[in-house]
């Protein structure tokens, strides 16, 4: 008797879904939006965040001041070099400015977003071997290029800085050059990660997005799906029907988290094809945590959604909900970066475990064993919600 | 409720009571939202295969009443039974004896109405074999035959209609509950539906309520009419018995054209002893309930005297309306120590009026 009632429940479920996808195939405008979502919200990701060594063309203004030392000057080989370089790595353009007034104005009006000026006794020290003065000068009011084109232009002044010493040690003691290399830099550091290969600032955020794309859809889709049925009067029709309430809520958790999926592995094509980004994991493992996940916040949905009177409502309660959600469950940055109060929200949201055990098992290759706490934080967040979810949703539907 | 509405549903229901069972029986339905009481210890019963209509204004209780007894809200008292089975303890039995054809559509626009019926049959778990044949008939039947495999989208209000109304009838239904059917129709479609209604009453033998604001519709449709105004049923009767209220013993309904109608003289005409009610209906025509065997002579003798011209008198059978409006008018009357509240502009014209 139980096993029939679950076998109907289950095919009533099917049928609402196949409804509720069928109505959203039918509707080209919503369908070419939900491809789009994805592949915007990753070629924005994906481009803009930049890893350390991306500065492209970057306008950089270049003062030389060098008076030089009699006929001998070593700023036309400091800019030599440099010109060099960044002919290999095209990071910037160069152009001549006459003083740091200059420079500043440029950076005013917008023309440079930095610049290079080689003090006017650059030659004179070096030669009286004192240190040559190389001013990088930055535009504060835009804090990350600053930082950057600090990083990156300190980072080229020291090794034109190393190479120089390196030759200046090879001429004076007459030993040869790698050996000049361990004197001038006796310590050689090498980064290496838990597993090989290059790893990219996309590889860390690309299994959030898919998270928190899976998770989106299902939390606006689901109050939209059902108080929008509610508004328009269709959803009397089922109620009317004798259906078990729960084929409801699953024919559209079905529903919504088949357009997930759809998101999510849109995403996940995008990320392995344009951005280069391996899946070193089990790939099914990827799918069932997404599943998982869905099922943890389908509770909290579906309690929303009970509590919405329209649609409007439930959209703006899931925003609401949505964007702490995106930002502390440490997609896009890091949960170790934040203050301490909110790793302690970060810790309670379901989306942080699921972006977590995704990363593990995208990134790290990591099986279940290495998921259990992730994994059973998850079931437990879901069953709890589910529980409080099926009785206030009953009793909302019968107001 | 007063004592005399009480009197009033009582005796209907002692009358149904004796001549044969019920297939829905009303004790004390009541419906409270957050304090404001949408129905008021509604009682009644209905017999199987009748008609039976709500009539009242809008906002009258009328579809919370169809809610509760289609099991889509839960009442906060009193209960209801349908073919025997409680509305709230019951409520999947009850769902298989219903169909709800609602104010609001119940159709998905981008299906089309074949996979519409498709879908909500299937809730029902008839049987492909069953189903696909049965939905074919039912489009037949309201000539939607041709369209089946188009958008519902894509259809007219009174197409849609149609399709609203086939769509509570794949279950085959025992009760039928129909909330404002022809709301929204035009006059063709309207005809077209209240036919479909009788011809399902009258071949199924399904029991029907129906509710509307439209007096002619109740008129034409139901058996019995309960009139209910704030949540409570004020009156429930058959319409022939209904009209007799207003026409019975020696009332009049009269229209009166007066081409220089002011409103000192309808004012003086409210004040006579022998009218009831005054309805200002357009700039010369004045509908007036009164009583007593001179009411006429009065009448008219109080116009001639204020100088106005009769251009017509038409001595009128009641309508609902006029039952709707005697009864509710005289409750007002009761509150209220004036016989008919006076608007700023449009004076006569009651404050309560069915549409």
């Amino acid at each position: 008797m139980i096993k029939m009632g679950a076998k109907t429940m289950l095919s009533h479920s099917f049928r609402i879904a196949w409804k509720d996808l069928m109505e959203l195939f039918r509707n080209r405008m919503g369908l070419v939006l939900l491809i789009l979502m994805p592949i915007f919200m990753m070629t924005m990701v994906g481009f803009i965040y930049p890893s350390e060594t991306s500065l492209n063309n970057v306008s950089i203004a270049l003062v030389n001041e060098d008076e030089g030392f009699g006929d001998y000057s070593l700023s036309s080989a400091f800019i030599t070099a440099l010109e060099a370089i960044n002919d290999n790595a095209d990071m910037m353009t160069l152009t001549d400015a006459s003083s740091l007034d200059d420079v500043r104005d440029l950076i005013q009006t917008g023309d440079a977003e930095g610049g290079i000026i080689i003090a006017s006794d650059f030659t004179a020290n070096i030669m009286s071997r004192k240190q040559g003065t190389v001013t990088i000068v930055t535009d504060q009011s835009n804090p990350q290029m600053s930082a950057m084109i600090q990083a990156v232009l300190g980072e080229v002044v020291e090794q034109m800085g190393t190479a120089l010493a390196q030759q200046n040690i090879v001429d004076e003691l007459g030993i040869d050059l790698s050996n000049a290399l361990a004197v001038v830099k006796p310590y050689d550091i090498q980064v290496k990660g838990s597993i090989e290969g290059e790893f990219s600032y996309f590889d860390f955020i690309a299994p959030g997005i898919m998270a928190m794309t899976v998770m989106m859809s299902v939390m606006t889709g689901l109050p939209a799906a059902i108080s929008q049925e509610r508004e328009v009067g269709t959803l009397d029709g089922m109620m009317v029907a004798p259906i078990n309430r729960l084929a409801v809520i699953l024919g559209k958790t079905i529903a919504q988290m088949a357009r997930g999926i759809l998101q999510g592995t849109l995403i996940l094509v995008l990320a392995m094809t344009l951005f280069g980004v391996t899946v070193h994991g089990n790939i099914l493992l990827v799918f069932a945590l997404l599943l998982l996940g869905v099922f943890s916040f389908v509770g909290l949905g579906v309690v929303l959604t009970s509590f919405a009177k329209d649609q409007e409502t439930a959209v703006m309660m899931m925003t609401t909900i949505m964007f702490p959600m995106m930002f502390l469950s440490g997609v896009f940055f890091p949960v170790e970066q934040m203050p301490w109060f909110m790793q302690s929200i970060s810790k309670v949201l379901p989306l942080t475990y699921v972006a977590d055990a995704l990363r593990k098992v995208m990134v790290l290759g990591a099986d279940i064993p290495a998921l259990t706490t992730e994994l059973s934080i998850l079931i437990v967040f879901g069953a709890v919600m589910t529980a409080i979810a099926v009785p206030v949703f009953k009793r909302a539907m019968t107001r | 409720m007063n004592s005399e509405e009480k009197t009033l549903s009582n005796q209907a229901e002692a009358e149904e009571t004796l001549e044969s069972e019920a297939m829905i029986e009303v004790r004390d339905l009541t419906k409270k939202f957050n304090g404001f009481t949408a129905v008021d210890h509604v009682t009644f019963d209905v017999k199987e295969s009748e008609v039976f209509g709500l009539l009242g204004p809008n906002g009258a209780g009328k579809t919370t009443i169809i809610r509760m007894l289609s099991t889509l809200s839960r009442p906060t008292e009193g209960t209801a039974r349908i073919g025997g089975y409680d509305i709230v303890k019951r409520d999947n039995k009850v769902r298989q004896l219903i169909g709800l054809v609602s104010e609001k559509m119940i159709m998905y626009d981008r299906l089309t109405a074949k996979e519409n019926l498709r879908f909500f049959g299937k809730l029902y778990n008839i049987p492909k074999n069953i189903l696909n044949p049965r939905i074919d008939e039912l489009l037949e039947l309201v000539q939607l035959g041709k369209w089946k495999n188009s958008k519902v989208g894509t259809f007219s209000t009174g197409m849609r209609q149609r399709m609203n109304v086939i769509r509570a009838l794949l279950n085959m239904p025992k009760v039928l509950f129909l909330d404002e059917p022809t709301l929204g129709l035009d006059p063709q479609s309207t005809v077209e539906v209240r036919e479909f209604i009788k011809k399902i009453n009258r071949e199924n033998k399904t029991t029907i309520i129906l509710t509307t604001h439209m007096m002619n519709e109740a008129d034409r449709l139901c058996d019995r009419i309960g009139i209910i105004d704030h949540g409570k049923i004020v009156t429930l009767d058959t319409s022939t018995n209904l009209k007799k209220l207003v026409s019975g013993d020696d009332a009049t309904v009269m229209k009166m054209e007066i081409p220089n109608l002011t409103k000192k003289l309808v004012t003086s005409i409210q004040a006579l002893d022998c009218v009831k009610s005054v309805t200002q209906e357009n700039s010369s025509h004045l509908k007036i309930h009164a009583t007593g065997d001179e009411a006429f002579d009065t009448i008219i003798d109080a116009v001639r005297t204020a100088k106005a011209r009769i251009n017509s008198v038409e001595n009128l059978q009641p309508t609902l309306e006029d039952v709707f409006l005697y009864i509710t008018g005289r409750k007002m009357r009761d509150k209220a120590d004036n016989k008919i509240p006076m608007g700023n502009n449009r004076q006569g014209m009651p404050r309560r009026r069915i549409r």
